[in-house]
Formats: C-alpha cells, structure tokens, sequence
C-alpha cells in the first residue's frame, strides 16, 4: 500500500516519453522508500501496452481499455484516476505538465483535495519539520520548483494531505530502463464503478494533430535567438547558421512573445528543457526563465552587445558584439574550415 | 436566445515577463517595486473571449471577478473601459497565504453568489503558471471545463462549441452550458479601452476606495451611481468553510525559497574580429563539437 503512481500518457497505445521519464524517476523514489512503482494507463488499444512500462521499473500497470478514453476528454480521465486513487490510496501521482497533464491533474487535486505543484524541476524525498506546530514528518516528497517567472525556486510539500501530487515538463527528468526490468504486472481499472454517463457531455466533434515538425529537444546542437535578434527578419539569421551547422532552431520566451517565431522552439520554464553538446544563444539576455531550460548543454557560446548579460555567467564563450556582424561570420569561418 | 450571465476570472499580476537589472535586489530577493502590476495577459484573452459572446447574443452581460488585494481593482476598471459591465473583488486578509486550491476555493464560493452560464478565465497567470485554478473553480462547482480555448465557433442555448489548441494541433469541441473554459494566448487579442465607456466608469470604485476619502469628486461620484460601484466581496459575504480558506486551506506548503543565483563560471571573452570567430569556428570543429 501507499505506493507511487504514474499516469501514463497515450496515443494509439504508445506511452508517451514524459510518463517514460516521469517512470524513470518513479523507479528512483520508489527504492528510496521501498514501497512499489504502479503505472496508470487510461486510453483505447493499451494491449502489450505494459511490456514497455515494465522496462521502466513499473511493478503494476493499472489499465482502463475503452474507446471512451481515447481521445483525452478531462472528466472520464478524472472519474478514474479519482476512483483509482480512492482505493489504492498511493502517497504519491505523478503527471506530465502536458496539455492533458495540466488540464486534469488539477482536476483530480481538487476532487481529492490534496495539493498539486505544477511543473516541477526536481522531485525528491525528504523530512519536515513544521515551523508553527512543531510537528515532524518523514519521507515527504519535495516538489521542487520555479516560481516568480524562474527569480526564486521554491521547495514546497504537502504535509498532512494525501496523495502527494506534482507535474513536470517532459524532457525535465531522463529516461532510462530500470537497473532491472520490473514485473508488470497488469491488473484492470474496474473503471465502470467510476465512470457516470455525466462525465460523458463533453464531445469531441474534430481533432486535427499534426505530426512533431519541430524536435529541438533531441538536437545535438542549437542556435537559439532572443529578443536581441531585433525582428522576424533577423530572427532568419538563427535559420542560416543552424541550416549550415546542421543545428536546430529554438528561441527564449522573449522572441516568441515577439513574434519572431513559434512556441514549438521555445526553450525555457514554460517550454522545452534541452541539453545539447552545444548551445548557441544569440541575442538572449539570459533570464532564469530560459537558462533553466538550457544551462546543462555541455558547451554555451553567447552572442550578446552586452558584455555583462546574464547568459555570460553561465557561458563557455561570450562574444560581445551585434549578432547581425556575428554570425555571418561564423558561417563564413565554419564553411571556409569544414571539409 | 436567452441571455447569457458571463464572468471572467481575472488576476492582477507583477509582470514577471520583463524583469529587469533591478527586479532582485542586491541580496538576491524579489524587488516587487521595480515590477508594475498589470492584467494577466490570459486574463485579457479571456476577456475579449466572453465580450464575443456577448456580442453574439443580446443581452448577455460579462463581469470580471479578480481575488486580489485592493489595488486590483484597477484591473476591473480597465476591464469596464474595454467593455465589461461590472465587476467583483474578493479581497480579505483571511486568502492570505492560498495555494492554488484555497484560492479556487474561494473564487468558487463568490461564484455560487454571482451565478454565471458561462466561467471565463486566461489559462495561466503569468506569476505562477500553474494553469489550475480554472480546472479546480470548474471541480468546485462540478462543472464541465474545456481548457485551452481559442475560439468561439457557435453559441446556443443550452451548448457551446469551441475550437482548443493542443500542442500539436487543434480540436473542435461541444459542451454543454453552464461550464468553465480557459482561454489560451493564441485566442484573439482583448479590444482596446473604449473612449466612451473611460468617460462613463473613470469613476468606478470599490467600497474601500470611496471609503478612503469619502468626501473626494470621484468617490462622490461612485457612491451615487450604481453602475459606478464595484462590489467588494470579503470572505463572509461568500459563505465559504474557513478551514478552506488561506494558508489553513492549502494543502501545499512553501518548505524553502531560494533565490536564483547564478553559478558564476569563467567565460571565455570573445570580440567580433574576425580572428576571434575564425579561431573559434576552427577549434569547434577540430574538437568535432561541430561537423
């Protein structure tokens, strides 16, 4: 009893990266606590679905099969999760902070009132001690996370509620196998208890997904534009050296809200963790809202007029100098040295 | 059709978007001067989201309802200038310390008291982006919720049917009234105050504000018309359970704050001569950083 879940995110029957990660890190606090790591997978065609989440560390994998589930809708995914939860009573449920994650995770926290901390950076066990009360507690979870547009990280934990629920980002925590693949075990959702025909009124009338265009977390090397690129125009001169460096594109938050090019490249808080062999950022001042998501690349280079921006601190290589003299030079100077 | 009753969640916010050299302090804590408080972007979507709807069918109205300390009602005024017809403030030092439960907690109890068809609220406010209170506030009152909405596509009387964007793409979506929604950044940017309506409501005050000095134009002004006064709700004029309320009502506590500082390392200082950027492309590529 009292054991970790994870809501595994689905399409078509294949688990999600995020709820793979969010295992990884499952598997982890589950041996520091002894107690079990339980998978949750609501969707449609989950057959074998449990053979993939067992190499993650999942001891258990609940399943609710049904063509109800798929596509996401919030309330049936929240009647069974609620249901599922009342009865297992885990201490601790993970979510990716993916658009499903984050429109019903809260849902459920609400439902249960226990407290959820959105888009967490770290997750890790620890002790409290309740400064008014005096009270101690072992083995809480930390929940680990930015706040205050990423100007304070903030540890927060839930003392006296249960389960202790959190959300993180996909691409925040690493995916790995477990050290040894776990048994698996599938055991079905008795989902119908849960489920009453006024979760249903929702209707999903259209659905048009398009495939990921733009994959800026798996890329080995990235140039990144900031507000400092001046305009949508000059945002193109990230496009030319990534073409020739064979790079990605991504942006700070700055340069999105700009409009010089889309979400899908954000890096930062409020988009994609990454962690290439190198990070070109250009133009970008270095707010912790984007450095969270990027100051593990193995090797930054800057480009900034500002010899003293943020970014500098935490570069391998900071040129100081306007990024529309710059990096046609780098193009120049990789072409002319490369074969 | 039948008139709509709209309210429109908002919060006022420090515009952590923007943060300047002089946002922390040298000690490294928040300089919360140094940022200006503003409408949560969302919020202004939200906004515009519920005046199209009252644009659509006549007679509806849209009120702001914003939990917040006194000086937000700033934001329900700019709201009214935009278009709104009123607004609420739920202020009490009693939400003090709210996690995000507490705080949907309390805005579901003012909203039992209003009443409303239809809950509008930005999905995130940009000093947390948590994106939870419009789900847990549509929990509260067990009411359906689509979140990340773009557009309105049709109106009816009993239903409504939007268009959401999801990362990858978007769907169309029909739910029945009443319910919540949130509204995304990608949604149609809020309409500019309204010349007119600055003239009619620059006058518009909470209880508070024209108690502060009561014998002033404006407060004068408010105190004599209705449509001049925006509601001040405090906890007990919402019936809430006070064990739900504020820090007692969250059942997420703040362990430790630690300020952002960064781990200074030495960087290599390059100029834009040539020579610095050739040597540099040249030693990526030989320690096949690049290629």
């Amino acid at each position: 009893m009292n054991n970790i879940f994870v809501y595994i995110e689905n399409e078509n029957g294949v688990a999600a990266d995020v709820s793979l990660e969010l295992l990884t890190k499952g598997r982890e606090l589950a041996d520091t606590l002894g107690v079990k790591l339980e998978a949750v997978a609501v969707g449609a065609g989950l057959a074998g679905i449990e053979k993939e989440l067992a190499k993650y560390g999942a001891d258990t994998v609940w399943v609710a099969d049904d063509k109800e589930f798929a596509p996401f809708r919030t309330l049936p995914h929240t009647a069974v999760l609620c249901g599922l939860i009342e009865q297992e009573k885990p201490q601790i449920v993970l979510f990716g902070a993916t658009p499903v994650g984050r429109d019903f995770a809260p849902r459920v926290s609400s439902a249960l009132y226990s407290g959820l901390t959105a888009d967490c950076t770290q997750l890790e066990i620890g002790d409290h001690k309740d400064a008014k009360t005096g009270t101690e507690y072992k083995n809480l979870l930390y929940q680990i996370r930015p706040a205050f547009g990423g100007n304070i990280i903030a540890t927060i934990v839930n003392p006296d509620h249960r389960p202790q629920m959190a959300t993180v980002r996909e691409g925040v925590m690493r995916k790995a196998y477990a050290a040894k693949p776990a048994a698996g075990e599938v055991k079905a959702i008795d989902w119908k208890k849960f489920v009453k025909d006024t979760d249903l009124v929702v209707k999903i009338i259209d659905r048009q997904i398009e495939e990921r265009r733009i994959n800026i977390k798996g890329a080995g090397v990235i140039v990144a534009g900031g507000y400092g690129m001046g305009s949508k125009e000059n945002f193109q001169l990230c496009h030319e050296l990534a073409d020739v460096l064979g790079a990605e594109v991504g942006a700070s938050r700055a340069a999105v809200d700009a409009g010089f090019t889309e979400h899908a490249r954000q890096v930062g808080q409020t988009g994609v963790t990454v962690r290439p062999k190198l990070y070109i950022a250009c133009g970008i001042s270095g707010q912790i809202q984007h450095t969270a998501g990027m100051d593990q690349s193995s090797m930054i280079i800057s480009i900034n007029t500002d010899p003293d921006a943020p970014i500098n601190k935490i570069a391998d290589y900071a040129i100081t100098g306007d990024v529309n003299e710059i990096i046609p030079k780098m193009i120049k100077y990789y072409k002319q040295n490369s074969k | 059709m039948k008139q709509l009753k709209i309210v429109v969640l908002a919060k006022q916010v420090p515009d952590t978007r923007n943060v300047g050299k002089d946002a922390m302090t040298p000690e490294g804590t928040v300089n919360r001067a140094a940022l200006p408080a503003i409408f949560n972007p969302e919020d202004l979507n939200a906004l515009e989201a519920a005046l199209s709807i009252k644009d659509r069918v006549a007679g509806s109205t849209v009120h702001i309802l914003s939990m917040g300390p006194l000086r937000a009602a700033d934001i329900i005024r700019d709201a009214m200038f935009r278009g709104a017809d009123g607004g609420y403030l739920l202020t009490d030092r009693k939400f003090a310390g709210s996690d995000t439960l507490a705080t949907s907690y309390a805005l579901s109890c003012a909203l039992k008291k209003i009443g409303a068809d239809i809950i509008v609220a930005g999905r995130q406010a940009i000093d947390g982006d948590t994106a939870q209170v419009g789900p847990q506030v549509a929990e509260k009152l067990a009411l359906p919720q689509v979140t990340y909405v773009e557009e309105i596509l049709d109106i009816a009387d009993d239903k409504i049917v939007v268009k959401r964007r999801l990362e990858h793409g978007v769907e169309t979506v029909e739910a029945p009234l009443p319910l919540v929604i949130t509204v995304n950044a990608s949604a149609a940017e809020c309409r500019p105050q309204n010349a007119k309506r600055v003239m009619k409501y620059k006058y518009a005050l909470t209880k508070s504000e024209i108690a502060a000095d009561a014998e002033a134009f404006n407060a004068k002004m408010a105190a004599s018309k209705d449509y001049l006064q925006i509601v001040e709700l405090a906890a007990a004029d919402v019936d809430p359970d006070e064990n739900q309320l504020g820090l007692t009502g969250s059942p997420t506590k703040v362990k430790a704050i630690q300020n952002v500082v960064f781990q200074a390392k030495e960087a290599k200082k390059l100029s834009s001569a040539d020579k610095d950027i050739e040597e540099l492309m040249v030693e990526l590529i030989t320690s096949r950083t690049l290629g």
